[in-house]
């Protein structure tokens, strides 16, 4: 165990590696120099863009430039924001607490609700069971930013139940202002688990070693908990965990629609003013998450599974 | 997408489901579900086709004294907050997102098949190389991909297209890698291989024709997807720009209206949205279910 855990801690650092060299080349062949952006189409002497150069060490050749930035990461400077001098990681530190609770919750969501409605529904059958499949086709075709809106609408504005927009503070106050942003983030996923958790739970209930526990005269709540759902967790476990490490990058959608001061908003942010410092930083940040997030994925699964090869290659 | 619908259906013209019914065709294979949704999604095309002829205003012109105004005989659905025709602009918007959805599908399709198809042919370092890219791209979560790629070429329509089409690109490329493998391994692959035949002509005229079907199902399924993401781009103010008429935008900018009390503008976009990838969801998952021999 230990072994496959550190194997796959090299692996994500070694991906990582190759993602900055992927996110910082992609900056640096990007049409439109920097000291064009930080003067603002100010007229200025030729002096002053060379001091400008020089300070942000733009006439170095790529490769030392990418060193420069990389070894500055590897100590915790994510460099200075172009537009607002602002220092990249205290910037984004101010900005991780709302996305964290924010996707958080809405993981939370979708294992509760989405495992949960499709274990009833692949149990119970009837009509629980076309509410829950046809809730599901429903939710999946909604897009986040438009169930945003529509919780919005009528939970906000017509009924005033919870705040448009903010991310609150403290935790009470946090859960009131983040469950909108959550259930819409929460929808599409919990969808998507609920439905292959139903799958997965019907096709248990139909295998053998169920007919024959059924048989034996174990009791049905019995085989449906250790028989059945047991089973079924594999492939639910697989696309819970995709669900929740996308929500890294889906959190962005919602947190515009809401105005909340996200890790995502800050993004789009520099993404629409240029501001090639923070969008490096931002990006690296998230590719890290999503892999951190991954990896303990891959772990669990071994661990509810110990069928799973740790040793061989994992597909 | 017509080509998607009816491809891996001709291919089971002969099935036993053909048989019983003759002539039933497409209704056959696809139950009273698909069927609704075939005729959904080609509703939605035909009114993105039609757009300039059944559009009542031009959809970029509105009058400021005749904003908000509900529905009504002279506005079908009601005017948004430049007091422009939104039924006008729906149509318009179809195309938009119809369209763009649909280069995302075809972009990624021939990226991924030409890459599946180079990485089985030539096998061993090629393969190991395009699979070690492909495994870097997929250390970024697809969303991030596209908003990555947006910040190098700017804003815009195209730029969010191809965006979106690259971050698809990976996902094209693994699963028909793997069906293309197993084909490229049968004796018929092999014989045309030893007869001298180069690798591009058996690429092209025995693995490509083997390989349609799941191209296809890929890229059915993958519309609704496309189409939800670059709405959502345009959503984040990345994709398509006003004054443009997009679904997405659309209900982006209805954000502000509806806070006032105004919803119809991103409730219609919205529902427009809603309809159309459930519409083509329903036709991917039929075709998928078909194609992989499943029971769809």
């Amino acid at each position: 165990m230990q072994r496959f855990v550190i194997r796959r801690l090299g692996a994500l650092a070694v991906t990582l590696l190759f993602s900055s060299f992927v996110i910082y080349g992609a900056m640096y062949l990007a049409p439109g120099t920097p000291e064009s952006f930080l003067v603002q189409g100010r007229t200025v002497s030729p002096e002053v863009l060379a001091s400008i150069r020089a300070q942000y060490g733009l006439d170095d050749p790529f490769l030392l430039r990418y060193w420069h930035w990389l070894t500055g990461v590897l100590t915790g400077n994510l460099g200075e924001s172009l537009t607002t001098r602002q220092d990249v990681a205290s910037l984004l530190a101010s900005r991780i607490p709302t996305t964290a609770w924010l996707t958080a919750y809405a993981a939370l969501l979708i294992v509760v609700f989405g495992v949960v409605a499709g274990v009833v529904a692949g149990l119970r059958g009837g009509l629980l069971d076309t509410a829950v499949l046809l809730g599901s086709s429903v939710g999946f075709a909604i897009p986040t930013f438009f169930a945003a809106l529509l919780l919005m609408s009528v939970f906000s504005v017509t009924l005033g139940w919870f705040p448009v927009f903010g991310a609150g503070s403290g935790f009470s106050d946090r859960i009131l202002h983040l469950t909108l942003p959550a259930v819409a983030l929460a929808l599409p996923a919990a969808a998507v688990v609920a439905r292959i958790t139903r799958t997965a739970v019907v096709e248990e209930r139909d295998t053998e070693h169920v007919s024959v526990a059924l048989a034996r005269g174990v009791p049905w709540r019995t085989v449906a908990r250790r028989h059945i759902v047991r089973n079924a967790m594999l492939p639910v476990t697989t696309i819970v965990g995709v669900n929740i490490a996308a929500l890294v990058a889906g959190a962005t959608v919602v947190e515009h629609a809401f105005t909340l001061d996200g890790v995502g908003a800050l993004l789009i942010n520099a993404v629409q003013q240029k501001d090639f410092a923070v969008v490096q930083a931002v990006a690296l940040v998230l590719v890290a998450v999503f892999g951190v997030v991954n990896l303990v994925i891959d772990v669990l699964y071994a661990v509810i599974d110990p069928r799973v090869q740790l040793g061989g290659e994992s597909a | 997408m017509k080509t998607a619908v009816s491809a891996p259906a001709a291919r089971r013209s002969g099935g036993p489901a053909g048989r019983r019914r003759p002539g039933g065709g497409l209704s056959g294979r696809l139950g009273p579900l698909g069927v609704t949704a075939v005729a959904v999604a080609a509703l939605l095309v035909l009114a993105a086709l039609l757009a300039p002829v059944l559009a009542p205003y031009d959809p970029d012109i509105g009058s400021i004294v005749q904003r908000y105004l509900p529905p009504g005989p002279e506005h079908l659905l009601g005017t948004d907050q430049s007091g422009r025709d939104l039924l006008s602009r729906l149509l318009y918007g179809a195309r938009t997102s119809l369209l763009g959805a649909a280069a995302v599908v075809v972009i990624a399709g021939v990226g991924g098949t030409l890459l599946a198809l180079v990485a089985t042919w030539f096998g061993g370092r090629v393969d190991a190389f395009v699979g070690r890219v492909l495994d870097l791209l997929f250390a970024f979560p697809n969303l991030l991909l596209a908003i990555i790629v947006v910040a190098v070429f700017g804003t815009g329509m195209a730029q969010a297209t191809v965006a979106l089409a690259m971050a698809y690109v990976p996902y094209t490329a693994r699963v028909l890698r793997s069906v293309a493998l197993r084909e490229r391994r049968l004796p018929y692959v092999q014989a045309a291989e030893l007869q001298g035949l180069s690798g591009v002509t058996v690429s092209g005229r025995h693995l490509l024709p083997n390989i349609a079907p799941q191209i296809l199902t890929g890229a059915a399924i993958n519309f609704g997807y496309a189409m939800i993401d670059l709405a959502a781009l345009s959503f984040l103010g990345l994709g398509v720009q006003a004054p443009t008429a997009d679904w997405g935008l659309m209900v982006s900018q209805g954000q502000d209206s509806l806070l006032q009390g105004y919803p119809q503008q991103s409730l219609l976009a919205g529902t427009c949205i809603v309809v159309a990838v459930a519409a083509f969801s329903v036709i991917g998952e039929r075709l998928g279910g078909r194609a992989a021999g499943g029971r769809a």
